[in-house]
């Protein structure tokens, strides 16, 4: 007789839920003020475009934009920007790489992490823009690269996700 | 007929189209929003109560959570200051020894400034309350230099108040619920602050652009700035009041005028609320709201005596009219002689030619 066999079934709490709880979490931690040794600041990273990146590419669904919308006005209300700015931001990388996803499905790490760069780059410009026209001020080009730099560095977490997650499921290529 | 025996029945939108559609909407959304949202603490932010509600509610989730890096950044402040102990005794006791003839120098003009006021009858500002609080969180990225401190409204906390800490100015509140409130930072790239030069007077707009030393702008005038010149609030506009140390000049790479923050010496984690609004609190605005030359209608009605004289010129005016209109009257109809008489005399001083 066989013995039944016990399938896990991962859904949305598990690949969407539970990562955006624990990147709002950090998120709160990395907003703690507070210098190390008198002179280390705390990075001050954009998680969720982890999450804009992987999602995508582990399985296109309704929930995860739903999510990187609350989690951009989360980000806003938070660091006190104006409302929808890190909203656009992340569903402008999350539309583009679902765009994009045929192309990236079975990538090599190098490759995505090149594309992973392009969003990045291209979220932070985007919010630039805005930023600069609101203010009538451009920001700083250093501080700016401060803020790209650790961003871009964060990379291994999209690649766990995907890695972990991604099913293979060839309806959804 | 069912939906599902319709038309429709094996109609299959597959996932990505949905996802996108849904990115769309969403972006849709928050185009709106970003279109909507007026700037925080001005008089068109419309999101104020959300804002507000959700400081209350990020400020103390926040300090649950900043609680164990708090503790860390104790354990490393206490370590490299047992370590730098020897080195930071010798820089003190050296700073004590310089400004020890300045504490003398600024009693004795501290004296001096008294007995002016005194003399001159000067009407100075009336000493400052302040409220003081912890920085609970902070956003420090290019965007949003920003902090969220633990006193509100219930402490008498208002939009547009300074907030300084030890050593200078730090930022102004914009936001405010009754026990957390938002600090926009100098170094934010929406603050713009009235400064002035202490050694030339001069005046300038300090602008912030994220980074650690925001710019000086506007600046007039030839030699009006040099590097190392203090920076003070000017008080212009009424939103900060003189004086507030800043910071010193300083040349950037990029050749503009920017200002070393005095507030970036020290940790910003004790901040002090000036619950100063603006120059309007120091004046009485029911004096300054009344209608001008009200006193005339309180004016009391002449006596007898008053309105007598008042009648007496009248009646004196008006008979020297009417012997003047007779006079000329009677020159115009007396015939031509043959010598002119003489003219009477005048009262008026004769001109120069």
């Amino acid at each position: 007789m066989r013995r039944p066999v016990a399938v896990r079934v991962i859904g949305p709490t598990q690949w969407i839920f539970l990562p955006a709880l624990a990147v709002m979490a950090v998120t709160l931690l990395l907003a703690t003020p507070v210098k190390l040794f008198g002179w280390f600041a705390l990075p001050e990273v954009v998680l969720p475009l982890t999450l804009a990146f992987a999602w995508p590419l582990i399985r296109p669904s309704v929930l995860g934009p739903v999510t990187l919308l609350v989690l951009g006005l989360f980000l806003d209300l938070l660091w006190g920007g104006p409302l929808g700015l890190w909203a656009i931001c992340l569903l402008a990388v999350y539309g583009g790489v679902l765009l994009s996803r045929s192309f990236l499905a079975g990538q090599e790490t190098r490759v995505l992490f090149a594309w992973y760069a392009v969003c990045v780059v291209g979220a932070f410009a985007l919010v630039y823009l805005i930023v600069s026209l609101r203010a009538h001020n451009a920001p700083s080009l250093l501080a700016l690269f401060w803020q790209v730099l650790p961003t871009l560095l964060l990379f291994p977490i999209s690649a766990w996700m995907i890695e972990r997650f991604d099913d293979g499921d060839l309806r959804f290529r | 007929m069912a939906f599902r025996d319709g038309p429709f029945e094996n109609l299959k939108v597959p996932l990505v189209w949905t996802a996108m559609a849904v990115v769309g909407v969403g972006l849709i959304a928050s185009i709106m929003l970003l279109l909507a949202d007026g700037k925080s603490g001005e008089a068109d932010d419309h999101f104020g109560p959300v804002r507000a509600g959700f400081t209350t509610g990020a400020g103390s989730v926040g300090g649950v959570f900043a609680a164990p890096v708090r503790w860390a950044g104790h354990v490393t402040d206490y370590v490299g200051g047992y370590f730098n102990a020897v080195e930071e005794n010798r820089r003190l006791k050296r700073e004590l020894a310089e400004l020890q003839p300045w504490r003398d120098q600024a009693i004795a003009l501290k004296n001096v400034n008294a007995r002016y006021e005194t003399l001159l009858g000067l009407r100075t500002e009336p000493p400052v309350a302040m409220a003081t609080a912890r920085s609970i969180s902070e956003a420090r990225g290019p965007f949003v230099n920003s902090r969220l401190i633990d006193a509100g409204s219930s402490k008498g906390v208002k939009v547009g108040n300074p907030v300084i800490n030890e050593h200078g100015l730090v930022g102004r509140i914009v936001g405010v619920a009754p026990g957390v409130s938002r600090m926009l930072l100098v170094t934010d790239v929406a603050s713009r602050i009235p400064v002035l030069i202490d050694r030339s007077d001069a005046r300038a707009m300090l602008t912030g652009d994220g980074s650690g030393n925001p710019r000086l702008e506007y600046v007039r005038g030839q030699d009006s700035v040099r590097s190392g010149d203090r920076v003070l609030s000017s008080g212009d506009g009424g939103g900060i009041p003189r004086g507030v140390p800043i910071g010193v000049v300083a040349k950037g790479v990029d050749g503009s005028w920017r200002v070393k923050l005095f507030s970036d010496r020290g940790a910003i984690d004790y901040v002090r609320v000036m619950l100063f609004e603006d120059f309007g609190q120091l004046a009485n605005a029911e004096a300054l709201n009344a209608p001008p030359l009200a006193a005339l209608d309180t004016a009391p009605p002449p006596t007898a005596d008053q309105a007598a004289a008042i009648g007496d010129v009248q009646a004196r005016r008006q008979a020297a009219a009417e012997e003047t209109a007779r006079r000329a009257s009677q020159a115009a109809a007396a015939p031509p002689a043959a010598a002119t008489p003489p003219a009477p005399a005048s009262t008026q001083p004769e001109r120069p030619a």
